[in-house]
């Protein structure tokens, strides 16, 4: 039984039309962002149904998961707000806008508010250096990026978040 | 003077829309070459256009593509749109509002190669423009413009979209093409180059965005008419990526050899409360740091003028430095990101980037005495010409030109202004 190619059998088909029939390696990544919609991490299971679609092994898959910085092989909040602080933003105030952030929502970078809707995680660059401060939302299926950001409006973001969470 | 060839939706209103791009010239170029050129006379009008690598190499476009191997088949492109530098934002621009000029690069590049597909590998975070890249190649696939025996040839062309997942060393092009292939984004050890062992061990050219974006226009306008801008050695425009401490901070498409003061000054309006400039980094966070005086005000930004700054011009991100930040803080930062992005292949990038970001650390924070500074450089010194791929080089850039060209920001740091010249190592270079 496999989950994974029991529910998206039509979109892995999909994915796996893109590469070469002797290349079925080349949709992990494709799949584990798949995977990641199901539950905002990849599951153990996960894995396991990913490397018996591509014929490697789990250990092979796991060790993509733990390469690439987008995948998340533990839960965290229902959103993760991921902000930059490379260079360029900080000499734009990132990181006082991090604080402030983090005070405001009354948790540390890397913890999770108490009603698990939020994960604050420091970043590296995300290619909207004129733009700081910013940061992504990752979660639920989709990735967004908010920019020119206040402490203000990125607490509207979380308020929308909130908002959405419950209408869900 | 602004000169937008790639940046074009900023003067015409919906040109992401394929029927208005195809109003502006759009995809003429491709349908020229496919219908009325072989693949090597393509080549040879991007060669004598003198068009360079946009991602920072700046090596010369079109022979690149004639190293392709002829006897080996398939062939593939890959365009390069992981753009992770810090400090560059340039390629998201082109694809978000311009889409389909890149893609008509893609394939040209595709039929000048002979190759039947192409991979467009995009950072994980790009997840929304993916989206968008995919609506725009499925609607040329409708249109004819993309698929099977275009324009009525026996030549075939499909484009796909790959994610990346968060690695700035997949920007490296074959930690990239490892990545494409499912494996961990780690840089092959070259010979062979990927023109001759590439994606899944076929020939294939990796080219930037802003590369491929270029080539529609030289096709359909030719190589004369593309070197009536830039300079002779360094042919065309830039996306110049400004940020950091500047008024205006944003993408400038402006002639290659434009000034360094001309960009900052003029375009980005100066730096914010008329302080003074302190540095220039003209390459991201993989630069080194340029003290910006006078002269380097007035350095033309081209491939052959960076350089004798002691810098280079990479992709083109110029982060500007005013005079309140202080330097051990910014490699600190730099540093930081590259131990984060090493990916662990090479020891002394793997081992070096840990070592010297727990040496900025000390030294940013002021708890750090002229010894660190010196087994910094030494650190370095070690990770130097050492590693299979760029970013240990990169690592090292403003840590040593730091050290080197801003000495009194670092005595200052730890406290050690009666240290004299004379006790400082031979500067690793």
């Amino acid at each position: 039984m496999n989950h994974l190619a029991d529910k998206y059998a039509d979109e892995i088909a999909a994915i796996l039309a893109k590469y070469p029939p002797d290349q079925k390696r080349a949709a992990v990544m494709p799949l584990l962002y798949l995977a990641q919609r199901e539950n905002g991490y990849i599951t153990r299971q996960s894995m396991d149904d990913i490397a018996a679609i591509l014929d490697i092994t789990p250990t092979e898959v796991a060790s993509i998961v733990g390469f690439y910085s987008l995948y998340y092989d533990r839960p965290a909040g229902k959103y993760r707000i991921q902000v930059c602080t490379d260079l360029p933003c900080a000499l734009r105030g990132a990181e006082e806008f991090l604080e402030k952030l983090c005070a405001n929502l009354g948790i540390r970078v890397g913890e999770t508010t108490p009603d698990g809707l939020v994960t604050i995680e420091r970043v590296m660059c995300l290619a909207a250096c004129d733009k700081a401060p910013m940061f992504q939302v990752q979660g639920g299926d989709g990735l967004e990026y908010h920019e020119n950001q206040t402490v203000d409006s990125a607490v509207d973001v979380v308020r929308a978040l909130r908002r959405k969470a419950w209408a869900e | 003077m602004s000169q937008n060839l790639l940046l074009r939706h900023r003067e015409i209103a919906d040109l992401h829309k394929l029927e208005v791009y195809r109003q502006h010239e759009g995809f003429q170029a491709f349908f020229k070459a496919v219908t009325n050129m072989q693949p090597d006379e393509v080549i040879e009008v991007v060669k004598a256009s003198g068009l360079r690598g946009r991602g920072g190499a700046g090596f010369p476009t079109g022979m690149k593509w004639a190293f392709v191997d002829k006897k080996i088949w398939p062939h593939y492109v890959v365009a390069n749109a992981d753009e992770s530098e810090p400090g560059t934002f340039k390629d998201r621009e082109i694809m978000e509002n311009n889409p389909f000029q890149f893609i008509e690069g893609v394939a040209i590049a595709s039929y000048a190669v002979t190759a039947n597909a192409a991979y467009i590998y995009l950072r994980g975070e790009f997840w929304q423009l993916a989206h968008q890249l995919d609506q725009c190649i499925s609607e040329l696939y409708s249109a004819g413009l993309l698929g099977d025996n275009l324009f009525g040839t026996d030549y075939s062309l499909r484009i796909y979209t790959h994610l990346g997942a968060g690695a700035y060393i997949c920007g490296e092009e074959t930690a990239m093409l490892e990545s494409i292939e499912g494996k961990l984004g780690q840089p092959r050890l070259r010979p062979p180059f990927p023109p001759s062992f590439g994606l899944f061990g076929k020939p294939t050219v990796v080219n930037n965005v802003e590369t491929l974006s270029n080539v529609p226009l030289i096709v359909a306008r030719g190589a004369e008419w593309y070197r009536t801008f830039g300079t002779e050695k360094s042919p065309g425009t830039k996306v110049f990526c400004l940020s950091g401490r500047v008024n205006r901070p944003g993408n400038y498409e402006l002639p290659l050899g434009t000034t360094f003061r001309e960009l900052i000054y003029e375009h980005g309006g100066g730096i914010p409360d008329n302080r003074q400039i302190k540095a220039i980094m003209a390459a991201g966070a993989s630069s080194a740091l340029i003290v910006a005086n006078e002269e380097a005000l007035d350095t033309p930004m081209d491939y052959e003028s960076v350089p004798k700054l002691g810098a280079a011009l990479g992709s083109a991100s110029v982060i500007v430095i005013d005079e309140t930040v202080s330097i051990p803080w910014l490699i600190n930062k730099t540093v930081h990101f590259f131990k984060h992005e090493s990916c662990g292949k090479c020891t002394p990038c793997r081992e070096g980037t840990f070592w010297m970001m727990h040496l900025t650390d000390r030294i940013a924070g002021g708890a750090a005495s002229w010894e660190d500074v010196e087994l910094l450089r030494d650190v370095a010194g070690q990770i130097k010409g050492k590693c299979l791929c760029a970013l240990g080089e990169f690592s090292i850039e403003a840590v040593l030109s730091g050290i080197e060209r801003f000495q009194g920001d670092f005595k200052s740091k730890v406290g050690a202004e009666e240290t004299t010249d004379e006790t400082l190592p031979a500067a690793v270079s």
